[in-house]
């Protein structure tokens, strides 16, 4: 179909795309590079859910070298039927681990992944390898750091009214958000949780209109998770009304009101899934990012001056989780 | 339960925040019926006013100046109505489907910029509340009619002045006219094209300041898809309001209020499955025009291409 | 006469062809943009058309696109035709599909041969409800359809998000605390036969088929005659005898269906099961929005549907492979597809005038040689020139 002119085109750029990648270096890339692939369903600069992914990416080829690891994305992918055109095309061209990040990318890859027996998949956020073996799946305990950020939401409000904004209640918002509840709960039984789920990923405005109910019902303090809460963070910051993030970090968007964020460290799991790979395990695995094995980082906002018995509040539960003392059953 | 409804924390609550979410409603839903008045149905609203919020939040962004936000994305959303309307009025495209594509191309487009130019999700400092002195002191609609941003009184200004224009000028009368008869109009010796210029074209313009409403004065970031849809909801209250100024402003109260209730119902526990809660008020904007069984007729050439000799 | 029968052939060759220079000409200005950005624009359209038509399977994952337009189109050729604005594919789509859905959930064990055919009638009637109702708004309280139809789609998302989290959840993610919000795997021996071994199902036949069938409803039955006549005339039609009102509801209802068995295909064809992230496009691919584009394309004639709905598949499947390969922002590729829309639809000025020209020559030609050929009237959304 393609002239041969075409072809060589194509090749140059790519040999040129290389050497540029290389730093400069006129290393030709060794066969053993390894390659990843990665399927989202939002931005990867959305401060959220893919963005998370991609720093993880980001930061495994900083450590390993761009010469030994390479990754490209499709983002914004949010029509399942194209995600899993993606992940065949992906996975025909011979990449050596092809990441499904999205939950609604589950069925797709069960139908995929039997075809590319020698290709390791990975999807999340879920638990469920589909029983095969070449398929791993990766989730976040969410919960357990939203447990930690109710705790301190708990200490830190006044008025006793704690804020949540969510997109639709299910996934890894609802983990995060019945973690964070529990949290409220373990520390001020008398404080009140209020949730508005506003049925969107995207609609910034009616996220921003929501903090304002909250605001208007007398939270002090609030929280939210997906992509559409940086509308919320704004209205959070105009009122001085306190923040917690999760997923990415979102200190950038309002340094004087953001506490702490559930901060997503993907590579913990990634590393090890490159691992096994390498050692010829494909798959049939389960991974869970978690404050004990580091994948759940929180990460406290320096320009906040935070109490120091609500650090130490913090630092308690985090310990009670990980120890096991701190059961978190959303 | 219900009763927590009827405290005055929650009423002046609904009623502010219905007021400020209207804002870009109003902005583009009177660039909308303006156009419509004159034949042109846009569909590209939303594009628009996405490359108008991005406007204005990065030149907000880079220059500090809110002004120069609003003014850059007034002159963008004209750019894109003058595209709109030399698509529509020169070229005799089919109006539904080009707007279609203008909002394709808005809503890319004001993406890419975005990923380009500024990389990640920032905040500015955008235009604040101006509490107007005494009115606002007033008890109860002091918070809720006096303590809002300039852009938003502006909307209401808006609408008023469309009102007159459409209504008690010369021009209000040829928009008119153009949009019931061109032929009849043309005959009597006004430019159908010119008149159809200006309407769609001031249409965009009002449709990138919904945008900067948005971006620079309700929530001060951008995203990209950050309207969600507005856009369409915008011309869908055209409809609403039987292209009448002050009736479409009642329908994206309507509505802004309702979405407004319905926040508050989720944030006092009230049990209805929140899903159910995000529908109603799509349900009460249908159930309203159902009540009130209106009789207002389209302009008649809406949609029509007109071409001299006809 | 011989003569001018072959330049007629010629001219209308040229007017088929309108569409690809148009689309070519946005991609010229799409070069530029992706000169812009850094990558090779060569190499970038040469993606395209090998995501689109480089392979087999690349080829079936174009049908498999163009199916939910054509099918969502033809149901737009009812409805313009009846000078009836749909704007509700979208929700159309999606309750067709739950309706369909809900059916294989509640008798997995049934074969099937059965089970089928069953789903795509219900899709086709959840999608009639759901287009059925903004029609009777419109017929008997003068509700806006394009307000009511855009209302109607906000309110499917919602009723899907319902749905799919709590009545109709798969089990397994019930007893699970993340609760993925979407439906069992339907029964196996549901998914619509595959026709060759690719991701082409049957559903790319059935919309091809019943594009045949739409195009006798509308010119061989009195149902499409009524419809057309009350979208070119409602006060003549009215005087005729017509019952205006009802022939409104049925070109909403029966565009409604469309789209919903649209769903139905999709669901039994593709996914296998309903899945959410929220909004409508995650699951529709925008197909609500896209078929109208393409049945426009197409001429709003249930035959000319079929080419553009290929055509505008291929161009949403290969802008995928374009992403993928040259590592472009994904938004690039959606301003493109706008200019596209934007270029074709303006491109069709160049048709009517040379269909005008032609319509005179053959008047002339007539007033010597007899009658002139048939030719059919320039399309119209409105219906009225």
């Amino acid at each position: 179909m393609f002239s041969n002119k075409i072809k060589m085109i194509l090749l140059l750029v790519l040999v040129a795309l290389l050497i540029s990648a290389c730093g400069g270096t006129e290393e030709a890339a060794t066969p053993e590079v390894f390659k990843v692939a990665v399927v989202m369903p939002s931005a990867i600069n959305d401060l959220a859910f893919s963005q998370s992914m991609y720093d993880a990416l980001l930061g495994i080829q900083t450590e390993m070298g761009a010469e030994n690891f390479e990754f490209v994305y499709s983002e914004s992918m949010f029509v399942v039927d194209d995600a899993a055109a993606a992940i065949r095309d992906y996975a025909s061209q011979g990449y050596n681990l092809i990441i499904a990040h999205g939950s609604q990318y589950g069925s797709s890859l069960q139908e995929i992944a039997p075809d590319f027996p020698e290709t390791s998949f990975a999807w999340g956020t879920t638990v469920d390898t589909f029983g095969l073996p070449n398929v791993f799946a990766y989730e976040a305990r969410s919960e357990e750091g939203g447990y930690v950020m109710g705790v301190m939401a708990a200490m830190l409000s006044e008025s006793g009214i704690i804020g949540v904004v969510g997109p639709i209640e299910t996934g890894d918002a609802k983990l995060y958000v019945d973690g964070f509840a529990a949290g409220v709960a373990a520390t001020n039984d008398a404080a009140q949780v209020n949730s508005n789920w506003i049925g969107s990923f995207s609609d910034v405005a009616l996220a921003s209109e929501a903090a304002q109910t909250h605001i208007g019902a007398g939270a002090d303090v609030m929280t939210g998770t997906a992509q559409m809460v940086v509308g919320a963070v704004g209205v959070a910051e105009e009122n001085g009304v306190l923040w917690f993030g999760t997923q990415s970090s979102q200190t950038s968007l309002a340094p004087s009101i953001v506490v702490a964020n559930q901060v997503y460290r993907w590579e913990v799991v990634l590393n090890e899934m490159i691992e096994l790979i390498k050692g010829g395990t494909y798959g049939g695995q389960s991974f869970l990012i978690t404050l004990e094995n580091g994948g759940l980082v929180i990460d406290y906002n320096p320009a906040f001056t935070l109490p120091a018995e609500v650090t130490e509040a913090a630092g308690a539960a985090i310990d009670g989780i990980i120890d096991g003392s701190i059961k978190v059953t959303p | 339960m219900i009763d927590q409804l009827f405290t005055e924390a929650v009423l002046v609550g609904i009623l502010a925040s219905g007021i400020r979410l209207a804002t870009p409603y109003l902005y583009a839903s009177i660039g909308e019926t303006l156009s419509q008045r004159s034949g042109v149905l846009n569909l590209g609203v939303e594009g628009q006013m996405l490359l108008g919020a991005f406007t204005a939040f990065y030149i907000t962004f880079t220059t500090g100046n809110l002004w120069l936000g609003v003014l850059a994305a007034m002159f963008v959303g004209l750019l894109m109505g003058l595209a709109m309307a030399f698509v529509t009025i020169n070229l005799q495209a089919e109006q539904g489907i080009s707007g279609i594509g203008f909002y394709l191309f808005g809503l890319g487009m004001s993406d890419l910029l975005f990923q380009k130019m500024l990389g990640t999700v920032a905040t500015v400092s955008g235009f604040r509340p101006i509490h107007i002195p005494w009115l606002s002191d007033l008890p109860i609609i002091g918070k809720i009619l006096f303590s809002q941003n300039i852009l938003v009184y502006g909307a209401y200004l808006l609408v008023a002045v469309t009102w007159f224009v459409l209504n008690k000028t010369t021009l209000g009368l040829k928009i008119k006219a153009v949009g019931e008869s061109p032929q009849a109009a043309d005959s009597l010796g006004v430019s159908v094209s010119r008149i159809r210029y200006l309407t769609v074209s001031v249409g965009g313009m009002l449709s990138g300041l919904a945008g900067a409403s948005l971006s620079i004065a309700l929530l001060n970031v951008f995203q990209q898809n950050m309207t969600s849809g507005l856009g369409f909801i915008a011309v869908a209250l055209v409809y609403f309001g039987g292209w009448r100024p002050f009736a479409v402003m009642g329908g994206a109260l309507l509505f802004s209020m309702v979405n407004s209730l319905q926040l508050w119902v989720q944030v006092l526990n009230i049990p209805i499955p929140s899903d159910f809660a995000v529908m109603m008020p799509y349900v009460l904007t249908i159930i309203a025009l159902v009540i009130t069984v209106q009789r207002v007729r389209p302009p008649s050439a809406l949609t029509k291409p007109f071409e001299r000799g006809h | 006469m011989e003569k001018w029968r072959q330049s007629e052939t010629v001219s209308r060759l040229l007017d088929a062809m309108l569409p690809v220079y148009a689309t070519l000409a946005a991609l010229g200005v799409g070069a530029v943009m992706l000169l812009l950005l850094g990558a090779n624009p060569l190499e970038a359209f040469g993606a395209l058309l090998e995501g689109a038509f480089g392979s087999t399977n690349a080829l079936a994952d174009t049908v498999v696109k163009a199916t939910p337009l054509l099918l969502i189109g033809l149901g737009i050729c009812i409805s313009f035709r009846g000078n009836v604005i749909n704007i509700g594919g979208e929700g159309q789509m999606i309750v067709g599909a739950l309706t369909a859905t809900a059916l294989g959930l509640a008798f997995p064990e049934s074969p099937g041969i059965v089970m089928i055919p069953l789903a795509m009638i219900l899709g086709f009637l959840g999608g009639a409800l759901w287009g059925g109702i903004p029609g009777a708004l419109k017929a008997y309280f003068n509700v806006n359809e394009i307000l009511s139809t855009i209302m109607m789609n906000a309110i499917a998302v919602q009723l899907m998000n319902f749905l799919l989290s709590g009545p109709m959840i798969d089990p397994i993610q019930a007893a699970r605390d993340s609760q993925i919000p979407q439906t069992a795997r339907l029964a196996a021996q549901f998914d619509l036969p595959r026709l060759i071994p690719t991701r082409l199902h049957l559903g790319a036949l059935i919309a091809v088929v019943l594009a045949v069938a739409v195009y006798f409803l509308l010119w061989r039955t009195t149902l499409g005659y009524r419809i057309r006549a009350v979208g070119q005339n409602p006060h003549a039609s009215r005087y005729a005898g017509i019952d205006v009102k009802r022939q409104i509801v049925f070109a909403l209802l029966l565009s409604g269906a469309f789209a919903g068995l649209a769903g139905a295909v999709q669901v039994f064809g593709v996914n296998h099961r309903m899945i959410t992230d929220g909004s409508a496009t995650g699951f529709t691919g925008s197909a609500g929005f896209n078929g109208i584009v393409a049945a426009l394309f197409g001429q709003l004639h249930p035959l000319g549907t079929i080419p553009a709905s290929f055509l505008f598949g291929a161009l949403l499947v290969g802008a995928n492979k374009l992403q993928r390969v040259v590592q472009v922002p994904s938004a690039v590729i959606i301003a493109l597809n706008g200019l596209v829309v934007v270029f074709v639809v303006s491109s069709e000025i160049f048709r009517r005038r040379r269909e005008q020209k032609r319509l005179t020559d053959a008047m002339i030609s007539q007033s010597e040689d007899g009658p002139p050929p048939d030719i059919p009237a320039p399309a119209n959304v409105e219906g009225t020139p």
